[in-house]
This record gives structure tokens, C-alpha cells and sequence, in this order.
């Protein structure tokens, strides 16, 4: 076999990946599924956040930046490990898949909040002085005329950032979770052949290389014009 | 004329500090209903501090101030119901740069005033037509002018029928070719009767139109008077120098 | 709480855990001094590339930065040094980790560099070359300076994510912070030696996020 030949068997043997093709879709579907549960949860919890913080009270907020500042700083994985080996360690169990989620969530809760706050904060004080001027109560002037102004600034760096965290999914597959890369790595070991890995790399390029083009085209598209 | 037994504006003994500094110094202002005060004076003299505090966006220290009989400063009272019975125009518009003209002047029509959408739709245009923006409700705020955006501005707060306007430096951002159509819908507000109150250095504008100028100096108020003694006769050597400085130019 | 300080909170376990724990905190330390300037080196290679290349290159360099902004880290370490040894490659650990930081942040500082470059007007360019700067001398002392400037709170926001990227490595068994404290917590049967490494994180890159904070409200308002 020459050496291109060997490097076809091990990275693109068809046959091998055609017998772990339901495996990895599967983990795709896993990976999918778990990403959206992070983002719809992060982005929510970000908000609230940031919405809390702006009613200034003191103790509370330091309580919130906090937070923020503690998942920020944490690599996500350290958080994977510490509750999905640790927590048990408590009497509580919990599975590698909510492991993964519960921390990513955190992960991309902590820093949305600070992108957020930073729009909200990037509004012009005029702004609240006139809807407040017209009678408008805090909250309607934050939903209604400043958080519209402020989402709009925070959209790019918003998507880069829940991008690259929910990339994170592959973390998972440290604690079993059987989502593309974890799928893609027991097919390795059942096969004795990096072609299944491979099939997970495509994989994860056909979910994010979207992605990663959206959030190119997301920077240009809302560059904030007044 | 402005003894007019119960004004509609009455502030009293208002004192306002930043840290060590008093900007206001227990000053008193009433307004008489459909009266047009121009309060002028130095940067830094504390009248757009004053008129700030009429709508309570700056939290004055001590004293007491009264709208239309509500007493403003009391815990008890509904600010936000307060504030839309006054009309507030600022230096730099703050029209909602996410709004149209139109929506811009909705906006506390239907939260605060609670009218249907169709209602506050009209009134708006009404408005609009007012300042004669009629043709410009569906641009947003970044496709007007500075002028016509102040336009807007005036619009959306007349919408709401205030008792008072309050104007804080309101053409000081603005182009001189634009300052005039500003200041044309402020004169014809005051034909209708509106009840003004107007931190602005268009001292033409204040001898042709208001009944009572207000010098301020260092957070205090040192003489009032109609414009034609203010600005003909000052007693005051301050007011002198300013008045003096101001027609240089 | 007693039952919980046992096994979260637990000095006698940190004391016993403790030499352990310090190495693979120096060694996390080591490691970041060595990932962060290789994924430099590789980030303003490609940030030059998609910025001054002929158009051929630049659309090469934009096609491998989306690439490895697309693939996972982890998936890519994984490929290195678990699949790249059926092919007859055997790398090390420490290969495998050095290829994939080099690739994986390389691309994101290459895309944060090219940003800021981009951010410089043309204007400073001609500027300097008309002055008799080669092409080289006008972009390192007038065009990079200016870039990196024009995107510093990004670069140090990326910084912080390879130094907390350094916990995958635990995953190929290079003995770091992450994967001494699961060494302690497998001895010990205690979570502690876990939470004592989260806090090492916390309190080596507490200042970091602080700054990153600071700088980018700023920025944000300056918009």
C-alpha cells in the first residue's frame, strides 16, 4: 500500500464511515439539540441578568458581577468535570448530558450579561430623560425605547461569543455524552480507524462553517448607523 | 402679568449640589399660566439645573415645587402621570433613533395615555402637522435635519397636551439656518396659549416673545423683568456684562 | 453542611492534594506562556496573509481561519493525537497540543489582527511609504502598532480564552491543573481537590476578566 493509499484507508474509508454514518448522525442530532437548549437558556438567563443589574441596587449587583465574573473566568470544562464527578460526591447524580448543558449555559449566561449590560449602558442617557420626560414608568423606558437600541448594538458581538460557546458541546463527550465527538470517538475505537473521526470533523464543519459565516456577515450587516 | 393670583409653575427655596458644589442656591420661580419665561445667564449658572428640576429628571436637594397644583417633589405623587402634563424638549433632541417621526410621538400616547393605536396614529399626525412635519412622519430620525428633528421632538411632547413645556437650549444644536423653523413653532405655540419656560441665548427671540426674562448667576436668581428692562435697563452690574457680552455678538 | 464541607471544602485534602495541585498549576502556567505566543506568531502570519496578500492567498487565508474557527478544539486535539497515529504519525501529547493551539488560536488572533488592521486607514500606509519605509518596516511600525491598539480589549479577551483552553489538554493526560485535581479526586474519592483548581482558575485569571470588562464597556460606549 503506498503512502497515499494508507492515508486514504485510515482518514476516508468510505466503508467505515458508511457503517458509522447513523452513529455520528445521531451524535449530530444530539450536538443540535443540546446547542439550542444552551442558547435559548444563556442568552435568556444573560438577559435577566442585565435587566436586574439595571435597577442598581447595590448588594444585588455585586452579587451579579460576581457571577459573571466567576464564569467568565472558569474554563467551561473545569465546570463539566466539577459538577458531573464532583456533584455526586454531594448524593446528587447528574447525567453527563445536563452536566454539559447546565455548565455551557452558565458559561454563555455570564457572558451575555456583560454584553448586554455594556449596550444597555452604551445608550445615550438623553434618552432615558426623554422617555422618562413623557411620563414613561423605568421598566417601559427600558423595554421600549432603550433594550431595542442596546440589542441591536450587542447582535455581533453577541453571535461570535455564543458561537465559540456552544462549540463547547464537544466537551461533552468527556463525560460520555455521546454527541458528535463522543459518537465519532467510540466508532474510532469500535473500528480501529480515524475515519469516523474524520466523519465528525465534516460533521461539526457542515454545523458551524454556517455559523461562522453568519456571525461574518451579522458584524458588517448591523454595524450600528444612526 | 405675573401676578396672577395661583401660577401654575411655583417653586420654592430650591437648593441642588454636585458633591461640594451648589448649583442652585435656594432659588424661587413661578410661572402664570400661558406666560412665557426665558431664563438666561452664564454657562454654569445653574438655569438648565432649574429647569431640570421642574420635571424632577435632576432631584433637587431642598425645597419645594408645584405643577398645576400637584406637588412635585412629594413621595406620594405619581411621577410619571405628573411628567406628561409636562412637555420636555432638550438641547439634543433625543428622538428614539429606532422610531419613526410618527412612532416616535406614539410612543407615550399608547403606553402612558393608553389610546389605541388608530387614535394615537392621529393625534400624532396632528402633531406632526403642527410643526409641520406632516410630509416627514414615516422617516426616521436619521434621515431628518437637526431642525426638523427638534421638530419632532416638540412634537412628540405637545402631543400629549401639557399644561407646560419646559426648552432647554433648544437651537443650541443646531445649524443657524435651522434655528429659525424651531424657533417659528415655538412662537406659534405661544400664540395658542401655551404656558413656556426657556433656557436659550436666542436673546432676539426673548425681547420678541417672552413676557418675563430671569437672569440666573451662580445658582442664584438676580433680577427679573419684562425683556424690555432686563435687557434695556439692567440694575444689576452682572446682568449689565452678560447682556453687554451677548449683544457683542 | 457538614457532609457538604467534607466533600467540597475540605483543608485536610488540599493539604494532602497540595503538591500535586501546584505542579499542575505551574504546569497550566508553562503552558499558556507557550500557547499564547505560538497562536500570535500563527494569528499575525494569517492576519498579514488575508490583509496584504495577492487575492488568491487572501481568500486562502479567510477559508483556513472560518476552518478552524468551525472545528472544536477539542475535536481537533482528538484528531492529533489520537487519529493522526493510525496514519504513522505518532506525536506526542505535547505535539498534538502544540499543533492544535497553533492552528486553533492562530485563527482566532488572525481574526481579531485583521480586524484591527483593517481598522487603520489607508492613509498610514502611503503615509509611511512615502516617507522611504519598505512595505515590512511601514506595517511593523506604523500599520501593526495602530492595529493592535484598535482591537487590544479583543487580543486580551482571546488571551484569556487559550489560557482557559489549556484545561482540554487534560483530555490527551498532560499533567495540568485540571488533570491533577482529577487525579487527587479519583485517590481521594473527595470533589475538593476539583474545587480547589476552580478557584486556582478563578484567582490566576480574576484580574484578567476584570480588565477585559473595563476595556470593553468603553469600548462599547465609544460606539
Amino acid at each position: 500500500m503506498g503512502g497515499f493509499e494508507s492515508f486514504l484507508f485510515s482518514f476516508f474509508n468510505l466503508k467505515v464511515m458508511a457503517t458509522y454514518l447513523p452513529l455520528v448522525a445521531k451524535g449530530f442530532g444530539l450536538t443540535v439539540v443540546l446547542a439550542l437548549l444552551i442558547v435559548a437558556c444563556g442568552l435568556s438567563l444573560g438577559l435577566l441578568l442585565a435587566v436586574v443589574r439595571s435597577f442598581g441596587l447595590r448588594v444585588l449587583n455585586w452579587g451579579i458581577i460576581f457571577v459573571v465574573d466567576l464564569f467568565r473566568a472558569l474554563p467551561p470544562l473545569v465546570i463539566i468535570v466539577l459538577l458531573f464527578f464532583g456533584l455526586p460526591a454531594a448524593g446528587i447524580t447528574v447525567s453527563g448530558f445536563a452536566a454539559t448543558w447546565l455548565s455551557l449555559t452558565l458559561v454563555l449566561m455570564a457572558f451575555a450579561e456583560e454584553i448586554y449590560w455594556a449596550g444597555i449602558t452604551a445608550v445615550p442617557k438623553g434618552q432615558w430623560e426623554a422617555a422618562r420626560s413623557t411620563g414613561l414608568g423605568f421598566l417601559q423606558t427600558l423595554r421600549l425605547v432603550v433594550l431595542p437600541q442596546a440589542l441591536r448594538i450587542t447582535i455581533p458581538p453577541l453571535t461570535n461569543r455564543t458561537i465559540a460557546i456552544t462549540k463547547g458541546t464537544a466537551l461533552g463527550s468527556v463525560v460520555g455524552v455521546a454527541e458528535i465527538l463522543g459518537a465519532s470517538q467510540s466508532a474510532m475505537s469500535f473500528s480501529a480507524n480515524p475515519s469516523a473521526l474524520t466523519l465528525g470533523a465534516i460533521a461539526y464543519l457542515i454545523l458551524f462553517i454556517p455559523v461562522v459565516a453568519l456571525g461574518r456577515w451579522v458584524e458588517t450587516r448591523f454595524a450600528w448607523k444612526r | 402679568m405675573s401676578t396672577t393670583p395661583s401660577p401654575i409653575i411655583d417653586a420654592r427655596g430650591l437648593w441642588k449640589r454636585f458633591g461640594n458644589l451648589a448649583v442652585l442656591k435656594g432659588v424661587d420661580l413661578s410661572v402664570a399660566e400661558r406666560e412665557l419665561v426665558f431664563i438666561i445667564g452664564p454657562s454654569g449658572s445653574g438655569k438648565s439645573t432649574l429647569l431640570r428640576c421642574l420635571n424632577r429628571l435632576e432631584e433637587p436637594d431642598d425645597g419645594s415645587i408645584q405643577v398645576d397644583g400637584i406637588e412635585l417633589l412629594s413621595p406620594k405623587t405619581d411621577i410619571n402621570a405628573a411628567r406628561r402634563r409636562i412637555g420636555m424638549v432638550f438641547q439634543s433632541f433625543n428622538l428614539y433613533p429606532h422610531m419613526t417621526a410618527r412612532q416616535n410621538v406614539m410612543l407615550a400616547l399608547r403606553k402612558v395615555l393608553g389610546k389605541g393605536k388608530p387614535e394615537a396614529g392621529e393625534i400624532a399626525a396632528r402633531a406632526l402637522d403642527r410643526v409641520g412635519l406632516g410630509d416627514r412622519m414615516e422617516h426616521y430620525p436619521a434621515q431628518l435635519s437637526g431642525g426638523q428633528q427638534q421638530r419632532v421632538a416638540i412634537a412628540r411632547a405637545i402631543a400629549l397636551e401639557p399644561r407646560v413645556m419646559l426648552f432647554d437650549e433648544p437651537t443650541s444644536a443646531l445649524d443657524p439656518e435651522l434655528v429659525g423653523g424651531v424657533l417659528n413653532v415655538m412662537r406659534e405655540l405661544r400664540q395658542d396659549g401655551m404656558t413656556m419656560v426657556v433656557v436659550s441665548h436666542e436673546m432676539a427671540f426673548a425681547r420678541a416673545a417672552a413676557d418675563r426674562v430671569v437672569f440666573m448667576a451662580d445658582g442664584e436668581k438676580l433680577e427679573e423683568g419684562p425683556p424690555a428692562r432686563i435687557f434695556g435697563e439692567p440694575q444689576h452690574e452682572r446682568t449689565r456684562a452678560f447682556i453687554r457680552q451677548i449683544d457683542r455678538h | 453542611m457538614q457532609d457538604f464541607t467534607f466533600a467540597f471544602l475540605n483543608l485536610e485534602i488540599v493539604r494532602e492534594a497540595w503538591p500535586i495541585l501546584w505542579s499542575g498549576f505551574l504546569y497550566t502556567v508553562t503552558l499558556s506562556l507557550i500557547t499564547v505566543p505560538l497562536g500570535l506568531v500563527g494569528g499575525v502570519a494569517l492576519a498579514l496573509l488575508a490583509t496584504s496578500g495577492p487575492w488568491a492567498v487572501r481568500l486562502a487565508a479567510a477559508c483556513w481561519t472560518d476552518l478552524f474557527r468551525a472545528i472544536p478544539p477539542l475535536v481537533l486535539l482528538v484528531f492529533l493525537y489520537a487519529g493522526l497515529p493510525f496514519a504513522g504519525f505518532d506525536i506526542s501529547a505535547w505535539g498534538a497540543v502544540a499543533i492544535g493551539f497553533f492552528l486553533n488560536t492562530g485563527a482566532y488572533y488572525g481574526e481579531v489582527l485583521r480586524a484591527g488592521i483593517e481598522s487603520v486607514p489607508r492613509g498610514q500606509m502611503e503615509a509611511a511609504r512615502s516617507t522611504g519605509l519598505s512595505r515590512g518596516q511601514a506595517l511593523g511600525y506604523v500599520v501593526l502598532p495602530q492595529a493592535v491598539r484598535n482591537v487590544l480589549p479583543d487580543l486580551i479577551s482571546n488571551t484569556l480564552e487559550v489560557v482557559k483552553l489549556t484545561s482540554i489538554a487534560s483530555v490527551v493526560a498532560l499533567p495540568e491543573l485540571l488533570f491533577q485535581a482529577r487525579q487527587a479526586q479519583s485517590v481521594t474519592y473527595n470533589a475538593t481537590p476539583i474545587v480547589a483548581a476552580a478557584v486556582a482558575y478563578f484567582l490566576l485569571l480574576w484580574p484578567l476578566v476584570r480588565l477585559i470588562s473595563r476595556l470593553e464597556n468603553k469600548a462599547m460606549a465609544g460606539r
